[in-house]
Formats: C-alpha cells, sequence, structure tokens
C-alpha cells in the first residue's frame, strides 16, 4: 500500500518535471530561438498562404516541374509511410517500369537514378540526386520553352552535399528548385 | 571511404562521451552510503521512501510502480478524446490497441501498432507516451544499479523509488535537454499548433502534420524507446530533417547504453572488467555495422532487368539526406541496443541485411536497452563463468561470488525465455492463420515478417518489418504479452541470482581464481554469446531470411 502512495507521487514529480517542464522549456527555445523550423519550416508566398513545407516532398506532375521521388502514400503529410515492400517483391519492379515510361523512358546507356523510381521511408523525402534532377533538365526545359544549360545550371547551383564533407552525393531539394525555376526561368507559354 | 569514415566518428566518438557520462551516472545513481546527499533527500521528500531495500522488496516497489505507468497511459489514451491538447480531434483506439500500445511504452518497447500523426492526440504523444519513454528507461538504470549494487557486495541493493527518481531526474532530464536543444537548432519542429494546410505549387491541397517532435524524438532516443512520433519515425523528414541530426540521434541511441558499462564498473569498482565487457559490445556491434553496410550497397534486386542505376545501392524505403551510411548504420545501432526507431524501412533492406537487425535483438546484449542490455550481459557472464569453471575443474566464481547450479539455472532460465517468446510466438503465427493472413507475401519473407515482430516484442526493441498487417487483436495481445513478458522475465530472474549470490559468503580471490580483467575471459564472453544466443536462432534465419537472400534472381 505504501509502495502505491509512494509510487504515486513519483509519477505526479516525474509528469511535472519530465512531461510538462520539459516540454515548456523546449517549446520556449524553440519558439524563441527558431520559430521558422519549430513550426515546420513552411515556405509561403507574400500574402502569408502557405505552399508546402521544405522538408516535405510535394506532387509534382507537370513536365515544366521537377518531379520528386515516388511516394507509397501519394505525399499524404497527415499519414506518411512506405512501401515496405520487400526488395525483390515484383510490385517494386512494375511501379519502376512505369515511372521509367512517366518519365519518358531509360536505356541501359542512359539509365534512370535509382531515386527516381524507389519510394523513401516516409514517402516525403524532399530530395532526389543531382543526376535525377540532371535527368529530368530536358523535358522542363522543353516544356518551359528555356534552354536546356539555363535548367541545368540552376541545378547545379541548388544541389549541395547533405553532410558537408561527409558525404560524396550531391542532393537537391525538389520544392525549392522548382520554386527557383520559376522565379528564374518562367515558362514561355505563361509570360505570353 | 565515406561509411568508415562515419562509423569510425559515430562509434568511436560515442565512446568517448560513454566515458564521462557513465563516471557521472556512478556518481548520481551511486551516491556513497552514509554521507548525506542533498538530492538523496529530496527525492525522499517527493517519494516519501528512502528505506534499503533487499532483492524482492526491490522489485515489488519497482512493479508496482510499472503497474502505475500502465494504468496512467492506458487511461489516457483509452480517453484522449474527451481529453485536452487534442487540436487535430483525434477520436478514440481499439481497446486491444490501447493495451498493446500501453504495454509497448511501459515495458521499454516502443513497438507502435498505430500511426502517432493519423490517431494520437498531443496529450497522449507527451503525457502518455513521453512520459513513459523517461521512466521506464529510468527503471532500467535503476534496475541495473540495483543489480550492481549486490554484486559489489553490499547489504542492500537501495531504494527503488529514489533510483527511479536518480535516473529520471539526474541522467535522462538534463541529456535530453541538451540534446533536444541541438536537435532544435537542427531545424526540428516543436509546436503545439495543428497540422498545417499548404496549396502546392500545382494547386493540391496537402495537409502536414506536425507537434512537439524535438522533446519527444530526444527522449526516445536517449532511453533507447525508439517510439516515433510520426508513423514513420526518424525517416520522416519533420522528425529527422537532415543529415546532422540524423548523426546526433545515432549518438543519442548508443549514448546511455554505453556509458551504463561504465556506470555498472563504477558501482562494482573494477573498471578493467567494464572495459573488457565494453570491448566484447563493440566488436559484435562492428561486425553487424560492417555487414550492414556491405549487405545494403547492392542494388534493389527486383531491379535486376531494368535500366537503373545500380551505382546507389538499394533506396527502397530510405531517405537521401542521410547520406548512403545512415539507413544501414542506424538499423544495427537501433537493434543493437533495444531502441527500435529506424532511419530506414527495414521490411525493404536487402535480405542479408534485414538479417543484422535481427541478429542485434536475438543476443539483446550488444551495448542493449539502457540499463538492461548490461543485465542481459551478466547473465551471459555467469554462464560464461561456469563454463570456463568446469573446463578448468574449479568452482566457478565470479568476482568471489560462488555460480552454483541455482544461479546457472536462473540464468539459463532468463536466456531461454528470450528465445522461447521469439520462437514459440514465430510457430504458433507462422503456422496458422494468425499470422499467414497477416504477412505480406507467403514464403521467406513472410516468416521474416512474423519472426522479426516477435524478435522485436521479445527483445523490447519496437522496430518492425512493417509490411506486416499488425494491426489485429491477435497481434495486438500477442505482442503485448510477448513485451511484458520479455521485459520482467530478464529484470526478476537476474536480480533473483544476485538475490542469492548475496546469501553466500564471499571467497577470497586467489591466483586460481578465474580472471575476468583480461582478453582470455573476453575471448570466452564473446564465445558464449555466439553459442547461446546466436546459435538458437540459426534454424529460424535459415528459414527466413537466408532463405530469401538464396531465392533472389
Amino acid at each position: 500500500m505504501s509502495d502505491i502512495i509512494s509510487g504515486l507521487r513519483v509519477t505526479v514529480a516525474t509528469m511535472a518535471i519530465c512531461v510538462a517542464g520539459y516540454t515548456l522549456v523546449i517549446l520556449g527555445f524553440a519558439q524563441a530561438v527558431t520559430p521558422a523550423t519549430a513550426n515546420g519550416s513552411l515556405i509561403t508566398h507574400e500574402d502569408g498562404t502557405v505552399i508546402g513545407s521544405r522538408l516535405i516532398a510535394q506532387s509534382f506532375t507537370s513536365p515544366e516541374y521537377i518531379w520528386p521521388r515516388p511516394s507509397a502514400v501519394d505525399y499524404d503529410a497527415a499519414g506518411a509511410g512506405g512501401s515496405n515492400l520487400s526488395p525483390a517483391n515484383p510490385e517494386l519492379a512494375a511501379r519502376a517500369e512505369a515511372l521509367i515510361a512517366d518519365h519518358g523512358g531509360a536505356a541501359d546507356n542512359r539509365p534512370i537514378p535509382a531515386d527516381l523510381v524507389t519510394a523513401s521511408g516516409a514517402g516525403l523525402d524532399p530530395h532526389i540526386t543531382l543526376s535525377g534532377a540532371l535527368f529530368q533538365s530536358g523535358r522542363v526545359a522543353e516544356a518551359r520553352g528555356v534552354d536546356p544549360m539555363a535548367v541545368r545550371s540552376v541545378i547545379d547551383r541548388m544541389a549541395a552535399r547533405p553532410g558537408g564533407v561527409f558525404t560524396q552525393s550531391r542532393i537537391v531539394n525538389v520544392l525549392e528548385l522548382n520554386l527557383a525555376l520559376d522565379a528564374e526561368l518562367p515558362s514561355i507559354a505563361e509570360a505570353e | 571511404m565515406e561509411h568508415v569514415f562515419i562509423v569510425f566518428l559515430i562509434i568511436g566518438g560515442t565512446a568517448l562521451l560513454s566515458w564521462p557520462l557513465g563516471a557521472y551516472m556512478k556518481r548520481v545513481m551511486d551516491p556513497v552510503p552514509g554521507q548525506p546527499d542533498r538530492w538523496t533527500s529530496v527525492f525522499t521528500r517527493i517519494g516519501g521512501a528512502s528505506d534499503e531495500q533487499g532483492w524482492k522488496s526491490y522489485l515489488v516497489t519497482m512493479l508496482v510502480f510499472n503497474a502505475i505507468m500502465f494504468t496512467v497511459t492506458f487511461s489516457i489514451l483509452a480517453l484522449q478524446q474527451f481529453l485536452p491538447l487534442n487540436p487535430d480531434g483525434m477520436g478514440p483506439h481499439d481497446p486491444t490497441l490501447v493495451f498493446n500500445t500501453a504495454a509497448s511504452f511501459t515495458t521499454n518497447t516502443n513497438l507502435q501498432h498505430y500511426s502517432g500523426e493519423a490517431s494520437m492526440s498531443y496529450l497522449s504523444q507527451l503525457a502518455g507516451l513521453m512520459w513513459l519513454q523517461f521512466v521506464s528507461a529510468a527503471t532500467g538504470i535503476a534496475a541495473l544499479a540495483a543489480l550492481a549494487r549486490g554484486i559489489a557486495g553490499r547489504a542492500t541493493l537501495g531504494n527503488f523509488l529514489l533510483d527511479v527518481q536518480r535516473a529520471s531526474f539526474l541522467v535522462l532530464l538534463p541529456v535530453a535537454v541538451v540534446v533536444a536543444v541541438i536537435m532544435v537548432l537542427g531545424g526540428m519542429p516543436m509546436t503545439l499548433q495543428g497540422s498545417a494546410v499548404a496549396t502546392t505549387l500545382e494547386g493540391v491541397t496537402q495537409t502536414i502534420a506536425r507537434g512537439p517532435v524535438a522533446a519527444f524524438l530526444t527522449i526516445k532516443q536517449l532511453g533507447t524507446n525508439g517510439g516515433g512520433f510520426f508513423g514513420p519515425n526518424a525517416t520522416h523528414p519533420l522528425e529527422n530533417p537532415s543529415f546532422w541530426t540524423n548523426g546526433l540521434a545515432m549518438i543519442a541511441i548508443i549514448l546511455i547504453p554505453m556509458a551504463c558499462v561504465w556506470m555498472f564498473g563504477g558501482i562494482i569498482g573494477r573498471m578493467k572488467h567494464a572495459s573488457v565487457i565494453f570491448a566484447v559490445m563493440a566488436l559484435f556491434i562492428l561486425v553487424k555495422i560492417s555487414g550492414s553496410v556491405a549487405f545494403e550497397s547492392a542494388p534493389t534486386p527486383a531491379f535486376a532487368e531494368l535500366p537503373v542505376s545500380t551505382e546507389s545501392g538499394n533506396l527502397e524505403g530510405k531517405e537521401l539526406r542521410f547520406g548512403a551510411t545512415g539507413g544501414p548504420l542506424w538499423a544495427v545501432l537501433t537493434t543493437s541496443t533495444s531502441n527500435g526507431s529506424v532511419g530506414a524501412m527495414h521490411d525493404s533492406l536487402n535480405p542479408l541485411t534485414g538479417l543484422m537487425p535481427m541478429a542485434g535483438m536475438w543476443l539483446n546484449a550488444t551495448f542493449g536497452g539502457v540499463g538492461v542490455g548490461m543485465i542481459n550481459m551478466f547473465l551471459y557472464i555467469i554462464v560464461a563463468v561456469f563454463v570456463a569453471g568446469m573446463m578448468v575443474g574449479r568452482t566457478p566464481e565470479y568476482l568471489g561470488h560462488r555460480i552454483e547450479a541455482k544461479e546457472v539455472r536462473l540464468a539459463i532460465l532468463a536466456l531461454f525465455s528470450h528465445a522461447f517468446l521469439i520462437l514459440g510466438g514465430t510457430a504458433l503465427f507462422a503456422a496458422t492463420s494468425l499470422g499467414q493472413s497477416t504477412v505480406q507475401e507467403m514464403g521467406a519473407h513472410g516468416f521474416s515478417e512474423i519472426l522479426y515482430e516477435f524478435t522485436s516484442a521479445a527483445a523490447n526493441n519496437g522496430s518492425g518489418f512493417e509490411g506486416l498487417g499488425d494491426g489485429t487483436a491477435a497481434w495486438n495481445i500477442a505482442t503485448g504479452i510477448v513485451m511484458l513478458l520479455g521485459r520482467f522475465l530478464p529484470i526478476i530472474l537476474p536480480l533473483a541470482i544476485v538475490g542469492s549470490l548475496m546469501t553466500k559468503r564471499r571467497a577470497a580471490e586467489s591466483a586460481g581464481t578465474l580472471g575476468v580483467e583480461d582478453a582470455t575471459f573476453g575471448t570466452m564472453l564473446a564465445i558464449t554469446v555466439v553459442i547461446f544466443g546466436a546459435l538458437t536462432f540459426l534454424p529460424a534465419a535459415a528459414l527466413g531470411p537466408l532463405a530469401e537472400h538464396f531465392s533472389l534472381p
């Protein structure tokens, strides 16, 4: 009996300090020091309406945009998840074949980068590889009616190593890249 | 090269950090007996108890406190639709899911048969689940401190409620504040606002779940809990925004399990012995990491016939921002400790890579869960000392304690119960529709999914092959029971061993006593771990991951 009463007293104390106190300290720090990232790294228009989060992939299907990696949850940021398919599952091959067709085909001498045909763990990976972006640059340039070299140079500028010297491959944030493309290389059709 | 460098930095760096932390933990968890201590008097007033306890009394208090933990969280989860801090209006849960989740977080497992952002209110996440992430980890550290006091030859094991407060307030809380602040600076969300609604560049509406992630995530890692704020855990970009948060999270996963070995050494006063144990654990973890990184650099087998670039290895279920090492390295760290958070989807790992996490959970002592990993290693030590004693024909002794049939029987029972829970559960579910109707595909991979789920539950890990449809009442109840037995048997039985040792007179160590501070002992211990821990599971491994690997085209 005394164990129960003492246990309840420790329950109250740990709830007060480790849950309420700890949460409020970290919450206060985050909202004071890094409010932008603390609220989800949102990207907004000038009028304040939200375009998305720089950390969360969103769907792109028009030819003038760079497309993200496929998502097992159709980019549902309120119900994220991976395909969880075993690596030899034929569904993976079927999905890859469909994606290769969407991307205008690939060949043994021009293989599609693996990230463009594999879903990430949460289905919300905001990045693709540099080669994954360059693979799509021709389509984007054609749809926008702009010089392919200009598209490639924007991609090259936006690509970075995620871990600095600790990582070899460069990746690029798809939403930020598309915003840059819209700003710098607006579609000729739209401009008219 | 990239791989070697990162592994070296994470493992080596954390090992260095664990030394001072271990010394600190020894100091605060085990203040010098008899000397007045400021914190002890504070905690005595909070709990209203400070009596020195024998092993049975210590265990009873622990079990009562864990029953309170279970009851409180069960109530919060069951009533969340009526409680505050629920901006997204989350509804009620299925009762078997509430049982499973409360058992899961009480036992430090954090197996999740729900998806946080889709079904948990912020109150459930913080007061129900995050609270248990503190106090269940503190329970593990307390149990190890008690075990070590018994081995050190003290008359009593200390006081559980003092220990659990010391571990919560003096160990977990300060480290969590430091790590959470860095995570916030690294771009992690920390807000009580509900979901954001965005209109994408192509005009689609996207609802973006967020929440008090940084606080939750930090204690999830430090306490080897592993339960994610979001369904896909640390693969979710808001739960792990960058390469750097990923690195820090991996350090947080193994830091306290490593420091626990030093704390153990400090309390028993044998740091050299602790170094040998640490080296054996580190050796196993490095072997598993090498295997995992190497096997995962092979491309996705499903694409063998397609024009897909093979340069980047198997990317299904992986995030690009963590680099090539992130996924496979995390998979080993999270399962060598009993953490269970995931940085890549384990179900989509290449078959032999998937074997590494399973092996980690089968052994469950290569650093292992906070506190309990070292307790599991203590069981292997008892067996190793006994076998060594038999080999040289002397009465086996461990640090002057005579190891006799009773202690060995209890140790074997604890080790056997782990195997029995995994293999018994797997056999039942693999042979019947209970499991067969829930696997993604029949055959070797489906068997692996069932095997992994029971392994994870028994090892109190919590990761999963998530292609498994584990949201059924049968899975909820079966894994709930396995988690409870898998948690408490390996705490009760070792404390019983220590209780038995404490009743005997200690022998003086002589030249003929088995040394526990040299490479011979380390080798003996490693062999024992391989034979008892790994070989038990070899047939199951052959039916699952190995069969799948050899059937690849």
